[in-house]
């Protein structure tokens, strides 16, 4: 019992410190590249307009950097103080990959971080743009190196078992490992669409306060298009991914579905509660054929059941049902608001309409759908781990044999203090992101209407 | 060469030596803005703004070679890593909400509105302290065996306070070094009332380890070791001696000898540093678990010691370049 106490509670602390991480990496993975677009508008316009852009948009990626670097820190010590069978078990292929992501990632963006924030007028105008596609490529080589060690959890391959420790036999089988390219991909288009969502959800925002400057314009003009284009390739890798799954690891499509019995015209369940103790879904509804269609395309396709994965003696060895067919829901949901939202955006702003095209419910709806991004990528994360339960590690580790020896006091006591420290950060992060907002929106409408000027010549010497 | 020959004893050597190295350069880099976070409480409003932008741009990589030491310690060493950690579980959570509270006090102070700013000033220097004394405090119990009895958390709890007086003394020197005026003149007066605590600091943990274990009173006090070891104490004094002088006569007219305390700080963390590193060799787990015990696979070592050998001089190379652009007496930082 008291094994299982330590095991519940560490769970908790693990989710609730990668769910509160996850949130800053999403915005910088994307807005560092998106800063980049910027410097580069500027470096081939000379319109300063893009810098003022850049410099409210730097003012929000290094916060949420900051808040990135200082959970994942977090991060590295949960490994050793709660999960020590994991690095035990397969440390000699977790702990290559995450060092390749320290060693390559983590520097290039903390080192370049510092020129990239304060620099502008400190060094050359082609060293302020290297330092800042450092950090883009920084930030991307860390979720490369991330994603591939998570996908190897789930997908593993490329090792063998020795005295119960996995060595390596391919380095190329671990990196590129089955699920890896989809989730990857779908991860980092998960962050370009929360991104443009808070591009467009700030923007609209601001629009809605006043703010008429041109500055606000080119954001919202790229923050929607980067939307509209964004979205539907989501929506095809989502589908290629649950695909993916579907080979790899079917107890989760299962879960995802709510797909009691391997059968053929297998429904797509709209809306249910899943009773695990029951084995049935109540009050269901359905889409007949709708399930086989999308994952097999044809309405008479064979879709595995959860009832496949309880052994003889009644253990169950398919992941907890309610959480990812509710979270996998929530995930597509949203994914399907932000297709409607950015595509009626889209067309409102077509021809030179500009933001003016767009309706006030239009511009109030995005901005709710500012965090829209964070919802979705955390569903679509609680979908994917909790779907991989009880393994740790697919089919090589369970999640109860990693555990540490911990008092649960103490992970309770360390629990505790984690959530306070982290509702207060994530009040405080959006309570300055809104001041942000209010500020830059009042001095751009105190300024006067500029037409194409190119402000201070304080940077004469732009890139290339 | 025999040093090469066998994969299983150099490797793990290897990588002790680079995770040593990591836990100095954190110990001496976060160490001086984690000390100019102790030194917040001493300062006036106008001051401290100066004091953040001293280490404003430097944080966020000073801080990254703690995750580098312990990211080592974790792929280099996992039996140690998960023995370590789970002793220190609780400073090790404090430490770590300490360093959060820091890291994000630096944008929540400058951009949260003018009414929050105390708040946020109190959590960056809340964090620090929490930091600097929960490291203190590990470093206490690691050199005293991880066990908890009374001798030892009472060790244990004067490292906490001399380690935070430590990084006091360099946060000191790094603004002596970074600033001038006033603020230069009263970062001297409190570089001369941390020395005292550091002095006592490194007399201490060297007295107490060679008690605590035969095996380590035999590697310092035999002939010869105690002789070639002697150049330590030796210049640790010497060190200190020109500290303490230097703090008589800063700041001089024309900023001459500004770098001089900081230099000498930086050179005395590396004496007490190489002093221990010396007496726990080959352990990782004081008198428990040795290095080569504790390794991981000698391949798994050596696809991360490629990388490693790649990234370091490239890192080492891009930090001067940061600390070459931010020379110079600190101004105010400005994003545009």
């Amino acid at each position: 019992m008291e094994a299982l106490d330590t095991l519940l509670l560490s769970r908790i602390q693990f989710a609730a410190n990668i769910s509160f991480h996850i949130l800053f990496p999403t915005i910088t993975i994307a807005l560092a590249w998106v800063l980049v677009f910027f410097k580069w508008r500027y470096n081939r316009t000379g319109d300063y307009d893009w810098m003022r852009a850049y410099f409210f948009w730097v003012k929000v990626f290094a916060l949420s950097f900051a808040l990135g670097v200082v959970s994942g820190i977090t991060m590295s010590f949960q490994f050793g103080t709660n999960w020590p069978g994991f690095m035990e078990s397969v440390g000699n292929i977790a702990g290559p990959l995450l060092a390749y992501e320290v060693i390559t990632a983590f520097f290039l963006e903390a080192v370049f971080l510092g020129i990239m924030l304060f620099g502008f007028r400190k060094v050359p105008g082609w060293l302020h743009t290297f330092a800042t596609v450092a950090v883009a490529v920084g930030t991307l080589l860390s979720a490369f190196w991330i994603l591939v060690l998570n996908s190897w959890m789930h997908t593993p391959q490329g090792f063998e078992m020795r005295d119960g420790v996995a060595h390596v036999t391919s380095w190329m089988e671990i990196i590129f490992n089955p699920s890896m390219p989809y989730r990857l991909i779908h991860m980092l288009l998960a962050s370009g669409l929360t991104v443009a969502f808070i591009i467009t959800g700030i923007g609209a925002l601001r629009w809605l306060m006043g703010d008429r400057s041109h500055e606000l314009r080119k954001t919202m003009r790229v923050g929607v298009w980067m939307a509209a284009l964004l979205i539907p390739a989501q929506i095809f890798m989502g589908d290629m991914h649950g695909l993916n799954t579907l080979e790899h690891q079917p107890a989760k499509v299962a879960a995802m579905e709510g797909n009691w019995e391997t059968r053929s015209n297998v429904p797509l369940v709209l809306f249910a509660l899943p009773d695990e103790a029951a084995r049935e879904n109540r009050f269901e509804l359905a889409i007949p054929n709708g399930a086989s269609l999308i994952l097999k395309h044809s309405a008479d396709g064979v879709v595995p059941g959860l009832n496949d994965f309880v052994a003889e003696d009644g253990t169950v060895e398919h992941p907890p049902v309610a959480p990812v067919f509710w979270s996998f829901r929530i995930m597509v949901g949203i994914g399907f608001a932000m297709l409607a939202l950015s595509w009626a955006a889209a067309w409102a702003m077509r021809g030179g309409r500009d933001v003016e095209g767009l309706p006030r419910p239009l511009l109030w709806a995005f901005v709710p759908m500012a965090l829209s991004g964070w919802v979705a990528t955390l569903s679509g994360w609680y979908t994917t781990e909790i779907g991989r339960q009880p393994w740790l590690v697919n089919g090589v580790l369970t999640t109860d044999a990693a555990v540490g020896d911990v008092a649960p006091g103490m992970v309770m006591s360390t629990l505790i203090s984690y959530l306070v420290v982290y509702a207060v950060l994530l009040v405080a992060y959006i309570g300055v992101l809104i001041y942000l907002t209010r500020k830059q929106a009042q001095g751009n409408e105190s300024e006067p209407r500029r037409g194409d000027d190119t402000g201070p010549a304080i940077n004469p010497v732009p890139a290339e | 060469m025999t040093l090469f020959g066998d994969p299983a004893i150099w490797l793990p050597l290897a990588f002790a030596a680079l995770m040593g190295l990591s836990i100095l350069i954190y110990v001496i880099l976060d160490g001086y803005d984690l000390g100019v976070g102790l030194l917040f409480p001493f300062a006036t409003p106008d001051e401290r703004d100066r004091m953040v932008a001293a280490i404003g741009p430097f944080w966020d990589a000073n801080e990254t070679w703690l995750v580098l030491a312990v990211g080592l310690l974790l792929v280099a060493f996992p039996l140690a890593h998960g023995v370590i950690l789970t002793a220190l579980y609780l400073p090790v959570a404090i430490m770590l909400i300490g360093l959060i509270l820091r890291g994000v006090s630096f944008e929540f102070r400058v951009k949260a509105p003018a009414p929050h700013k105390w708040a946020w000033n109190t959590a960056f220097f809340a964090g620090s302290l929490m930091t600097a004394t929960s490291q203190g405090w590990m470093l206490g119990l690691y050199v005293m065996g991880l066990d908890y009895t009374g001798v030892n958390v009472a060790f244990a709890a004067a490292a906490a306070v001399f380690l935070s007086l430590g990084y006091a003394l360099i946060g000191a020197a790094w603004l002596i070094l970074k600033t001038d005026g006033d603020l230069q003149r009263k970062a001297v007066a409190w570089a001369r009332r941390s020395i005292w605590g550091v002095a006592a600091g490194i007399a201490g943990i060297s007295a107490a380890t060679p008690l605590m274990s035969q095996r380590i009173w035999d590697k310092w006090f035999s002939v010869p070791e105690f002789f070639l070891l002697a150049p330590l104490p030796i210049l640790s004094v010497v060190l200190l001696a020109v500290l303490w002088f230097a703090l008589r006569r800063l700041p001089t007219e024309d900023d001459e000898f500004a770098w001089l305390p900081f230099t000498a700080t930086v050179g005395l963390m590396v004496l007490a540093f190489v002093g221990l590193a010396y007496s726990f060799y080959p352990y990782v787990v004081p008198e428990r678990m040795t290095i080569y015990e504790a390794a991981a696979a000698p391949g798994s070592l050596f696809i991360m010691l490629i990388g490693v050998l790649f990234v370091v001089p490239v890192i080492i190379g891009y930090s001067a370049l940061a600390y070459w652009v931010f020379r110079g007496k600190a101004t105010e930082l400005r994003y545009d």
